[in-house]
């Protein structure tokens, strides 16, 4: 029992992870349009998540594992059930994924255009969809015994999903704008700033409008009340942390602040998915966590594995951070890319 | 109006009805699988309706298809996969095609990145230690391929974790409790390792000492072969299922035993095969394009093609012979595990005599359970099985009456345990043949190529023999896999779980035919893209970014103040 909810936690855990880490990795990718005005800026902004993308992507690889490893039927109809979109997020980190370094190769200015702009919609599509998928699952859809999903359109898309989705992107790329600020030099940096000074009023808005929309249209304030209240506030509370450091110019606390409030989205949802993992239409039919959990002996196993190997890994994740910490200016034209 | 038109008409109103007729009898033969477990076909009804046609279209084309012939060979082994892939209609077809699909193309570049990096590593570690500065070149041009492939090996793989779900979601269910423990060792051990390493291998050239930089290379290439470890023992449990029982409840596969998953027989024999494969993959790629790189001929360039064409000899020649070898190895563990499998990669239909033949050739003929024509060796089937020389090998109609005496009870008597023969018999012979050619173009290359008579640019064919060797590999490794795919037929979990029980009850021939074209069309540009990126890497040649830094060291370039 103890150890499948500590699987869930876990599974949030890498999630919460993931948007922080690729959080940010989506928002550069967004920022070579709206940020960028030229080639070279475009360059410049893409080398700064260079050695690090492919690592912050891992942590979905390691999410979907082990939700896989420890909670099967959850994965079994998350991904069945979501088909198209997860489709349409996997289309999105394939063409973010090779557009690296195919525009290393380019040579022509057509073909650094067309995968710089892969780079572009594969960091629009994925958070995007994600969020969706997310927020549509927490509304509860259509299932069958079985634990399949037959979600209809409108379970899909509706305002919620769409709402989140949205923020999820617009939290990205505020986000990502804060790790740019960290990560370059020059007149970028300040335009990032600005531009931020403009997103974060918006972003404000969007996530009013969001937690309103979860009030409404789901059960997380009715089964849990304070909890889903203090981590709304928790979201809000970090992006006003955000915004603090836009205004004082403090990079550190806005990279910070973005970050956690993207994080805290995944806690709101896990808070109130608790102790369910796919919430059904037919209250029968939703998937709990005890149901959906391996048997202890496989969770175990799991479980030392994780504590052996997850401690090994943030270890050399965090040092791989600290070789690459000098300021990119794409001024001076040295970017090797 | 008069007749002519009259009759044009008729006519294509009479094409209209047929198309008609015939489509609703296809949407009513769909819908009886489609609706077992039923729901309101998803929110993509019009897209059904659509791709319902598109399908129709594409069952007939490959109904014609089926008949080719080329060169007057009627294409055998194709229209077995296809004709096994319509069995049980559209859904699962179109599950295991895109599968087949995704696994065929993921598999192009793993198996080369895994043998690039460790290639790359042997270069960088001989640059470090004897300080020649040619190696130093060739781990940076070969590393440049190296990086191609791996993003898109990476980018595919994300579609192999996120597919069991997807498609395979009552496979999911039913072997979760075994499968998902090595995917998630797997990316927590393997997946980490390699992408923070290599992005620090990537960008640390003018950091760290040549000593240090080569252990990144290393040890992301030991992170991309500890990621075939677990993947492979995942896929052995697939083959040989150990260390588990089926849970009375649920009924689904229960975990009793992780070492028992861990140390299976299967796993320790594939293993050393794929990765030995690996290695011989990527070493023959660079022996072919530094092939192509002498060929033309430029001055400067003559020292480290050749340097790079030796390496790759020396290199494909040995993972050649000791993939061989490991491919005996798990030869051997098959016949007892999967005899069904031996037997068609032999064409075995009859028991063999005692010491076995062993048919180099044959015709198979599946219908009618028969070989002819064949071309025997006798005895070397026996030698080949036991390292005897004698002893019988059980055919396949033999092996199918024990299976359903076994399996009766449990799957129905309406099974067909017979794996599409010719394909396996085939791809077997394909798989085989070109490992041996390329032991022999690699020795022979190395022959002309010798220090004391180097004469391998005079014999121009030898390089273009070479350079067309690049794709041999890629078709034995998918050949390979194909033995031990479709040789698990009917099963995707041997003895326990069919593949028809596998897929996923909300999938859809919409969802999938859209999946399918989707991937089929994105596979097809990052496949052409990275060929062509490759090419143009080999067209400038070792020592084309160096020309092309300097120039970019002007700060009034262009491009640094944009338009």
């Amino acid at each position: 029992m103890t150890l499948s909810i500590l699987w869930f936690l876990i599974i949030g855990l890498l999630f919460a992870i993931f948007l922080f880490m690729e959080g940010f990795d989506f928002g550069v990718g967004m920022s070579t349009r709206f940020l960028a005005k030229n080639d070279a800026e475009r360059v410049a902004i893409m080398s700064t998540i260079g050695p690090h993308w492919d690592a912050n992507e891992t942590w979905l690889v390691t999410a979907g594992g082990a939700m896989f490893a420890s909670l099967p039927l959850w994965y079994a109809s998350l991904f069945s059930g979501y088909y198209i979109l997860f489709l349409l997020v996997l289309v999105g980190l394939i063409l973010r994924g090779v557009s690296f370094e195919f525009h290393k190769h380019a040579e022509t200015n057509a073909g650094r255009n067309l995968w710089m702009w892969a780079f572009f919609v594969g960091s629009i599509l994925p958070p995007f969809f994600l969020c969706m998928i997310l927020l549509s699952m927490v509304q509860g859809i259509p299932m069958n015994a079985n634990g399949d999903a037959f979600p209809k359109f409108f379970d899909v898309v509706n305002l919620l999903s769409v709402v989140g989705g949205v923020a999820g992107v617009l939290l990205s790329l505020v986000h990502g704008l804060n790790f740019i600020r960290l990560r370059v030099a020059g007149p970028l940096r300040d335009r990032a700033r600005n531009l931020n000074k403009i997103l974060y009023p918006i972003l404000f808005l969007g996530e009013v409008v969001f937690a309103v929309l979860v009030f409404l249209q789901t059960d997380f304030f009715t089964k849990r009340f304070a909890s889903s209240l203090i981590i709304t506030a928790l979201i809000v509370l970090f992006s006003l942390l955000g915004y603090y450091g836009v205004l004082k110019n403090r990079e550190g606390w806005s990279f910070a602040g973005s970050g956690l409030s993207l994080s805290m989205v995944i806690v709101l949802l896990f808070n109130g998915l608790f102790p369910r993992v796919m919430i059904a239409t037919n209250p029968a039919h939703s998937i709990l966590i005890k149901n959906a959990a391996n048997s202890q002996y496989t969770l175990t196993i799991m479980t030392i594995v994780a504590c052996i190997l997850v401690p090994i890994v943030v270890i050399y994740f965090i040092w791989s951070y600290s070789l690459f910490t000098k300021r990119i200016n794409p001024r001076e034209n040295t970017v090797k890319y | 109006m008069n007749n002519g038109t009259n009759k044009l008409l008729k006519s294509l109103y009479s094409i209209c009805k047929i198309n008609i007729e015939v489509y609703l009898a296809f949407l009513n033969k769909l819908h009886p699988l489609t609706t077992e477990k039923h729901r309101g076909i998803s929110f993509l009804e019009p897209l059904e309706a659509i791709f319902s046609q598109v399908y129709l279209l594409l069952n007939r084309l490959i109904n014609h298809m089926i008949n080719l012939y080329i060169l007057g060979f009627k294409l055998i082994c194709f229209k077995e996969v296809i004709n096994m892939l319509s069995v049980g209609l559209s859904i699962v077809s179109l599950a295991r095609f895109q599968f087949a699909m995704t696994t065929v193309f993921h598999f192009f570049f793993v198996p080369f990145s895994i043998g690039m990096g460790f290639l790359v590593a042997i270069m960088e570690t001989i640059y470090a230690v004897k300080k020649d500065k040619d190696y130093l070149d060739m781990a940076k041009f070969w590393g440049k391929i190296f990086l191609l492939s791996f993003a898109v090996g990476i980018v595919t793989g994300i579609i192999q974790e996120f597919q069991f779900g997807m498609n395979w979601s009552e496979y999911s269910r039913f072997m979760g409790d075994v499968f998902g423990a090595p995917l998630a060792i797997e990316a927590l051990l393997a997946f980490f390792i390699e992408s923070v390493f290599i992005g620090i291998w990537m960008f640390t050239w003018d950091r760290f000492k040549p000593g240090v930089h080569a252990l990144m290379i290393w040890i992301t290439s030991i992170g991309t072969m500890l990621s075939a470890i677990w993947i492979l023992a995942a896929n052995s449990f697939m083959q040989h299922p150990t260390g588990f029982k089926i849970n009375n409840v649920t009924g689904r596969v229960q975990l009793t035993d992780f070492g028992a998953v861990i140390s299976n027989p299967q796993l320790w024999r594939a293993f050393p095969h794929v990765i030995l494969a690996a290695f011989m993959t990527a070493a023959v790629v660079i022996t072919g394009m530094s092939a192509y790189g002498l060929l033309r001929k430029k001055k400067n360039e003559n020292i480290f093609f050749k340097k790079s064409l030796r390496f790759g000899l020396w290199a494909s020649l040995i993972f050649a012979i000791l993939s061989a070898g490991a491919g005996d190895l798990q030869t051997r563990q098959i016949i007892n595990d999967q005899p069904m499998k031996f037997a068609a990669t032999e064409g075995i239909y009859e028991d063999t005599k005692d010491p076995a033949p062993w048919t180099v050739v044959a015709l198979i003929n599946a219908k009618d359970h028969k070989t002819t024509n064949q071309v025997e060796i006798p005895g070397v089937l026996s030698i080949m099985s036991y390292h005897k020389l004698s002893g019988s090998v059980k055919g396949m109609n033999t092996i199918n009456k024990e299976l359903h005496a076994k399996y009766d009870k449990q799957f129905g008597k309406n099974m067909n345990y017979y794996v599409p023969p010719k394909t396996l018999f085939w791809s077997f012979r394909v798989m085989t043949g070109f490992d041996a050619l390329i032991m022999l173009v690699s020795l022979v290359g190395l022959i002309f190529s010798r220090k004391k008579k180097d004469t391998i640019e005079s014999h121009k064919w030898m390089l273009v023999v070479l350079g067309i060797c690049i794709w041999v590999p890629f078709i034995a490794n998918s050949a390979g896999w194909f033995i031990t795919e479709f040789g698990r037929y009917p099963w995707i979990v041997y003895g326990l779980f069919t593949i028809a029980q596998a897929v996923s009850p909300t999938s859809t021939v919409a969802t999938l035919l859209f999946s399918n074209i989707v991937y089929f069309l994105l596979f097809a540009l990052l496949g052409g893209v990275m060929v062509w990126y490759s090419r143009q890497t080999l067209h400038h040649g070792p020592y084309y970014e160096e020309a092309d830094s300097k120039q970019n060291v002007d700060p009034f370039a262009k491009e640094a103040f944009g338009k």
